[in-house]
Order: structure tokens, then C-alpha cells, then sequence
């Protein structure tokens, strides 16, 4: 499996949508650029709405998704990167 | 086309004339490029029903999260969302009606279908519990922090009765113009 290397990670377990992204964002502002941030959801539509903030959201990029499981639940994680 | 077209006497010409018109091409581009809309999204709350003013905030803090300028106009029955209390001194019969039968604050709104008394909105406030998202309140408080302006219409205020001390803190006075200026400037205008 090749990892993507991140620089922080912000936990959104059992956060429904609209908070997994509402945090991210806040949180992604405290990172400098180039750094990359793990989100960990557990949200599915989180998948969609990682895509979606970065296509819209500027100085974004999202670097990977994937989906693990643990203890029985799936875990939706992305990689967004803040790229200036 | 070679270096010596260009140069010569004939063709010269050319060029002033496609000069001239690519000044014309960069104003109309200038002109295209101011009417462009902003990173705006500006939403009415004119209902004043828990699912619905949900949708309304779930989109307010999701479009700030995406970066956007976020406003919202809180009219009529939206004006329920942003009240703290309500207060009966100095209010007319009707406007003393009109503030008994409406929610004194937003944790009283009713759901728009199947409410029955209020027994409807408790259970979906309790669903949305269960399903982790986050209450309406939580929702306000997220957008404040996140720099969503909320505008409270001054007309419907006045028809309502609706006194500045009876609604929270942190609003601004708003009228239909200033409404449109951020509309029109705006990619989303949402009327909810």
C-alpha cells in the first residue's frame, strides 16, 4: 500500500456532514503550506464532499482517499495538501 | 508568416488595425471579467421551521468551510431563528399576540411537516442526535466563528414587532437593497 505522507491529522469520527469539512477547514488553516493534513471520517458522503471542497476551495489539493476498516466500521481517510 | 511579412509596408497596416482591435478585445474582457460573480453565496431564511432553517444553516457553514463569503437574511418567520427571548414590554395587542404564538427562541421552532404540538420537532432533534449532527444551535455558533454574516430584515422586524433587544447579538440591520447588492454579486442566492 503506498502511504501518503502527512504532516497532522484531524479526527471527524461520528461527525456528520457538514461538520468533517467545517473542521478540516479550520484546521487546514493552521498548517503552513506544502503541509498535508489526514482526515479520518466516518462519514460516507465525506468521499464526495473531500472532492468537491478540493475543487472549489483554493490553494487545495487533495492527494488521496481511502477507505480502512476498524473494528467493524469503515474509515473514510483524505489527504488534502494546502498548496500556498 | 515570416519576420519580413510582417515588416513590410502592407502589412504594417495590418498590425495597427489588429492592435486596435486587441485593445478592444482586453476592455470588453475587462469589462466581463468585473461582471463576474464574486466567491459569494447569499441565502433568505424566510422560513422559520426547524428542517428547513437546518438546511439553510448546513449549507451556510458548508459554503464557508469551502471558502465562500457567506450572508444570510433572516426575514418574517426567519426573524424567529435569531431571537433570544421574548420581551412583551412596550408591544402593541397584535404585535403582543403575534410574539406569544411565535417561538420566543430558536430551540422552539416547529418542524414544517408532522410537528403535532412540537412532539415532531423534539423527535427529529432527537434523531438528529442519534445520527450525530450537530443541533441547530451548534450549527449558529459554527457559522458565527466561521464569519457568517446574518442580516435581519428591518420591515418584516417592524410588521412583526419584533424589538432589537429580544434578538441575538452580533446582527446586522439589513434592508432589500442591501439584500441585492450582495445577491447580485453573488454565485448562489438561495431563497429558503
Amino acid at each position: 500500500m503506498n502511504e501518503v505522507h502527512y504532516d497532522d491529522t484531524l479526527d471527524t469520527k461520528g461527525l456528520n456532514c457538514p461538520m468533517p469539512v467545517v473542521k478540516a477547514r479550520k484546521k487546514i488553516s493552521e498548517l503552513t503550506e506544502g503541509q498535508v493534513l489526514r482526515i479520518i471520517s466516518t462519514d460516507r458522503g465525506s468521499i464526495k464532499d473531500f472532492q468537491g471542497w478540493a475543487k472549489i476551495g483554493k490553494n487545495l489539493e487533495l492527494l488521496g482517499q481511502e477507505t480502512v476498516e476498524e473494528d467493524g466500521t469503515e474509515l473514510y481517510l483524505h489527504f488534502i495538501q494546502k498548496t500556498s | 508568416m515570416s519576420v519580413s511579412d510582417v515588416t513590410t509596408p502592407s502589412r504594417k497596416v495590418d498590425m495597427n488595425e489588429l492592435l486596435e482591435r486587441l485593445s478592444t478585445v482586453e476592455q470588453r474582457l475587462e469589462t466581463l471579467e468585473e461582471s463576474q460573480p464574486d466567491d459569494m453565496v447569499a441565502l433568505i431564511v424566510f422560513s422559520g421551521e426547524l428542517d428547513r432553517v437546518l438546511a439553510a444553516f448546513v449549507i451556510a457553514t458548508g459554503a464557508a468551510a469551502l471558502g465562500q463569503e457567506v450572508s444570510m437574511f433572516f426575514t418574517f418567520w426567519g426573524l424567529g431563528v435569531l431571537k433570544k427571548e421574548s420581551n412583551l414590554a412596550g408591544k402593541g395587542l397584535f404585535e403582543k399576540m403575534m410574539a406569544v404564538m411565535s417561538p420566543s427562541n430558536s430551540t422552539e421552532l416547529p418542524v414544517s411537516k408532522m410537528n403535532y404540538f412540537g412532539v415532531g420537532a423534539k423527535m427529529l432533534r432527537q434523531m438528529m442526535k442519534d445520527n450525530n449532527v450537530s443541533s441547530l444551535e451548534e450549527m449558529i455558533d459554527m457559522a458565527k466563528e466561521m464569519g457568517v454574516k446574518m442580516l435581519a430584515c428591518e420591515m418584516s422586524k417592524d410588521v412583526m414587532g419584533i424589538h432589537d433587544d429580544e434578538l441575538m447579538d452580533g446582527l446586522e440591520p439589513a434592508g432589500v437593497a442591501s439584500f441585492l447588492g450582495e445577491s447580485l454579486r453573488s454565485r448562489t442566492n438561495l431563497f429558503i
